[in-house]
């Protein structure tokens, strides 16, 4: 079996400019989206208690509401999650309220509905304000960590050129996820957070492989312009480029058919990232390195030096 | 060209081994087990001692178990069945605790590894499932150490105070003012002199002049930095202990208590559901009381007899023997600024030295002047019930704060009883800032969950590679369980804690790790495609591919460390599964396939082919049509 059976090199760097723009478009949009929706933060960011409970048959919300405010949480919000059996509340954080206490009041409360049989305990989140904050910044740390670290590096093993159109393409990636998420109203958890983060070191992987054939190529070929070289190593890699990427995306498809709730978000974050992802950090960081004026002489350079070193 | 020395061979054998030796835990799931823990603070647990009495109890009561094990705090025995669990913790329960209504020990239901005890013995363990895989309770707790700090200083307060009236020097009053205490002096003389006798008496606090009027001479004592830190540390140590201590009461199989930061506490009770209860006890505040004790003779014998004198209350003491201890406090924890072990300085005894504030102090003298020759008890009071810490001799009048109590201890319980002390008078209360509940059903679900999106995606890749790249697609499967086996083996190895997230990122690495394989035989059919031999593809697919896997595995990793870093809870659990994935990945993808191409096709002298599925050649293709 052989998908790709590609005769000549595609000539992928004639339309670099259609593909930009696409990009720049849908960045905007998820930036749009981004600032005029926001994040729809879980309660590990936002600070709050979240009970999960199940029940032996569907329960009547509105009784279980009602209950709930009467027992002094108006602001609780009830929820399906799942299934009808399941419950899932959230409660915001208020200064007046004892924390520690705030679950075993909601299941009392719930205990003491009528009309349903009492409901069992499946999780509770408690994250106290500072907690939450704290969270924030260390995601964000996190975040620029792995930019400076992955530009430092491609820039030691590559070249400048390469380290900055890498990010950019993948920085890009991040927003798009981001934009979806702020788009849909999913939930963004700290798993989501990590799912992000993965598919920054991920996609950045796929430019990785490109560039190294470019550097192959570029030493190599010695009669071939810089847009031809780029396409030749796109077109080279571009077997490997899909069937590692579907390897990887049957276990995510894998992961959001069979993982339940709590990997649903992580699953999707990660499947978005998958296809922006080849997408990006192909056609987007590979005219970028072109326009950023990548040529022979700085692969060919260094060689010389050192022979010269040697003698 | 094709093939490994025999040392690089066997190397990568004995790795592969070993993966499946400390894999192996994993698969022998849980029996039921008992486990003996201590219930009371100031009682220790023997481990040594305590494993012959339960294996005496378990012989007499014709009880068969499959091993009892123990580690510092607690004792465990493992059975067959549920039944014989259930019996045995009757008959250990009686056995131990003669009272029930005053139990010494606390004897749980729990489960063990059912793995043998030779996998045991070289620490092969199965994997540390997190509480959302076994369900169970989390919480972070935070040591509210500004009010541990106003504690000091009002405490601070208080010495200068008797301190300036000891010297003789004259102030015009002394008050804490937020994180300063403000001595205040009518001229610079007395200022001077007061200076003098606070630094005389002690190094924890740096001094600094402020003159707001003319006749209004001020010095301002803070804390010093170091006797900051010594306080926080002390405060974050003390509650580690105390918690420690109640925990044991709750009979948890493996609890985490582990200080996260500057002034938080990590609480993780596996398969506790209770919460309540568990709140109670880690909320639950320990009180120190110094009682005098009632020696009149007769007057044990009397209570003894049944018949407790008006004013007393019986106690046992630490050896065993009864005391009889009036109700009236003569001094509480909160008088007691610090407890320590050391030594004597005379006899060179073990002994435990205690400082007490001003006004203890002076309460101290006043007791121990009229009872030289009495006896004296500490009592530890807890949900309402106390325990005699020691009940040392009152040799003479004791002034000025410092007691030692010394005799008949050993190192070990000198440490224990200025811990306990401790525990009583100067733990800084706690918050809890963060709770996470898993109930058992949505652990063991997780669990499921987990495993069955690891094991189709597994399948999918397996069937897919072995279809594509034919032969050399087996090999990949065959090195990706590889990488499975040995990330489960260091997983296991290292303990680290496996959750729901960590389940996920293995998954992910599985499907990621498969991009080097795929590189290395992409880059085999394209040397095949340019005319190279078989044997020189392999060779050169290989070589040229390791660059490219390099750069991209260390890109990835670049991004679990930062998450590993920065990350908390679910994040640092994703964070290292993933960063052990990649490293596993790299040893997997290329040594172990590379081995099994060698075995296959390095040896022969003549290979036509290899089977590494259809490599369509674009000449060949133009030349059929």
């Amino acid at each position: 079996m052989e998908f790709f059976r590609i005769r000549k090199d595609i000539p992928f760097m004639r339309h670099a400019l259609v593909f930009n723009i696409i990009s720049v478009i849908t960045f905007a949009l998820a930036v749009f989206f981004i600032a005029t929706r926001g994040l729809h933060l879980s309660v590990e960011f936002t600070g709050g208690t979240l009970v999960e409970v199940s029940y032996a048959e569907a329960p009547q919300l509105e009784p279980i509401r009602q209950a709930l405010g009467a027992s002094g949480y108006p602001d609780a919000q009830v929820q399906n999650f799942g299934s009808a059996r399941d419950l899932l509340i959230r409660l915001p954080n208020r200064d007046d309220l004892d924390t520690s206490k705030v679950s075993q009041n909601v299941l009392a409360t719930l205990t003491a509905v009528e009309g349903s049989s009492p409901p069992e305990l499946r999780r509770v989140e408690f994250v106290g304000p500072q907690v939450g904050k704290e969270l924030a910044a260390d995601g964000s740390m996190a975040l620029l960590l792995v930019i400076v670290g992955i530009m430092i590096y491609l820039a030691l093993r590559f070249e400048w050129r390469f380290a900055v159109s890498a990010i950019i393409a993948n920085m890009h990636d991040v927003i798009i996820i981001l934009g979806f998420f702020a788009f849909f109203q999913w939930e963004f958890s700290l798993p989501v957070l990590a799912a992000v983060l993965a598919v920054l070191g991920y996609s950045v992987n796929e430019s990785v492989v490109v560039f190294d054939r470019v550097r192959e190529t570029f030493k190599k070929k010695r009669n071939m312009t810089t847009p031809q070289v780029l396409d030749h190593a796109i077109t080279s890699t571009i077997s490997r480029t899909v069937i590692t990427h579907g390897s990887t995306q049957v276990m995510v498809l894998s992961m959001l058919l069979f993982g339940g709730e709590t990997l649903y978000y992580f699953a999707l974050a990660l499947t978005i990232g998958i296809l922006f992802g080849i997408y990006s950090s192909v056609l987007v960081a590979s005219p970028l390195v072109m326009w950023l004026g990548v040529s022979r002489e700085q692969f060919v350079k260094p060689k010389k030096e050192k022979e010269e070193a040697v003698v | 060209m094709n093939r490994y020395p025999l040392w690089k061979n066997i190397l990568i054998g004995l790795i592969l081994l070993w993966g499946l030796i400390y894999t192996l835990p994993n698969f022998y799931g849980e029996v039921p087990a008992v486990q003996v823990s201590s219930a009371k603070a100031t009682l220790k647990l023997d481990a040594a001692e305590m494993t012959g009495r339960v294996a005496d109890t378990l012989r007499e009561a014709g009880i068969e178990h499959t091993g009892i094990f123990s580690d510092a705090g607690s004792v465990r025995a493992r059975f067959a069945t549920t039944d014989t669990q259930l019996r045995a913790k009757d008959v250990i329960e009686r056995a131990l605790n003669p009272d029930p209504a005053d139990p010494s020990y606390v004897v749980a239901l729990n489960l063990l590894s059912a793995s043998p005890a030779w996998l045991t013995s070289i620490n092969a363990l199965p994997m540390y499932l997190g509480l959302d895989l076994r369900g169970g309770v989390h919480f972070l707790l935070e040591v509210d150490m500004p009010g541990a700090l106003t504690k000091r200083l009002d405490a601070t307060t208080g010495d200068l105070r008797t301190l300036m009236r000891d010297k003789n020097v004259r102030h015009a009053g002394i008050t804490r003012e937020g994180e300063t205490v403000v001595v205040r002096f009518r001229d610079a003389e007395q200022r001077e002199a007061g200076r003098r006798a606070i630094l005389d008496s002690t190094a924890d606090l740096a001094l600094a002049d402020r003159n707001d009027r003319a006749d209004d001479f001020r010095l301002v004592a803070t804390l010093t930095p170091q006797a900051q830190q010594t306080m926080r540390d002390f405060a974050l140590k003390q509650n580690i202990t105390t918690l420690h201590n109640r925990i044991n009461e709750l009979g948890v199989a493996e609890p985490v208590i582990q200080q996260q930061g500057a002034a938080r506490i990590v609480v993780q009770l596996p398969g506790v559901q209770d919460v309540a209860k568990a709140k109670d006890i880690l909320g639950r505040t320990a009180t120190l009381e110094v009682r005098m004790v009632d020696d009149s003779p007769g007057a044990l014998e009397q209570a003894l007899g049944g018949s407790i004198p008006f004013g007393t209350e019986l106690y046992t003491e630490r050896g065993g023997s009864p005391l009889l201890v009036s109700k009236q406090v003569v001094l509480t924890g909160e008088r007691l600024t610090d407890a320590q072990p050391g030594f004597d300085g005379q006899t060179n005894e073990p002994a435990v030295h205690l400082t007490l504030d001003a006004a203890g102090a002076r309460i101290f003298r006043d007791v121990t002047r009229e009872s030289v020759g009495k006896r004296m008890a500490i009592l530890l009071i807890e949900k309402g019930k106390g325990e005699v810490v020691t009940a040392p001799v009152i040799r003479s009048e004791i002034g000025g704060g410092r007691v030692q109590i010394s005799g008949r201890m050993t190192t070990t319980e000198a440490n224990d009883v200025a811990l306990l002390l401790r525990a009583g008078s100067l733990a800084a209360p706690m918050e809890i800032i963060e709770e996470r509940t898993v109930g058992p059903s949505l652990g063991a679900e997780n669990i499921e969950k987990g495993f069955n999106s690891t094991l189709w995606g597994f399948l999918a890749i397996v069937v897919f590679m072995s279809a594509y790249y034919m032969l050399f697609g087996v090999v990949s499967s065959i090195a990706l369980a590889a990488n499975l086996l040995l990330l489960v083996a260091l997983l296991s190895l290292l303990q680290a804690t496996l959750t729901l997230p960590g389940i996920a990122a293995m998954a992910l690495t599985l499907g990621m790790a498969i991009d080097a394989n795929v590189l290395i035989n992409e880059r085999i059919r394209e040397e095949l495609r340019n005319g190279s031999s078989p044997q020189a593809a392999i060779s050169a697919g290989y070589d040229r591919a390791w660059d490219t896997i390099l750069d991209s595995n260390i890109t990835t990793l670049i991004a679990g460390i930062a998450l590993l870093v920065f990350g908390s809870g679910p994040v640092r659990g994703f964070a290292v599964v993933h960063c052990l994935g990649i490293l596993t990945s790299m040893f997997s993808a290329i040594l172990v396939s590379r081995m099994l191409i060698n075995f296959i096709y390095g040896r022969r002298r003549k290979v036509d082919a290899l089977s590494i599925g259809q490599v369509w050649k674009p000449a060949a293709d133009a030349g059929g049509k």
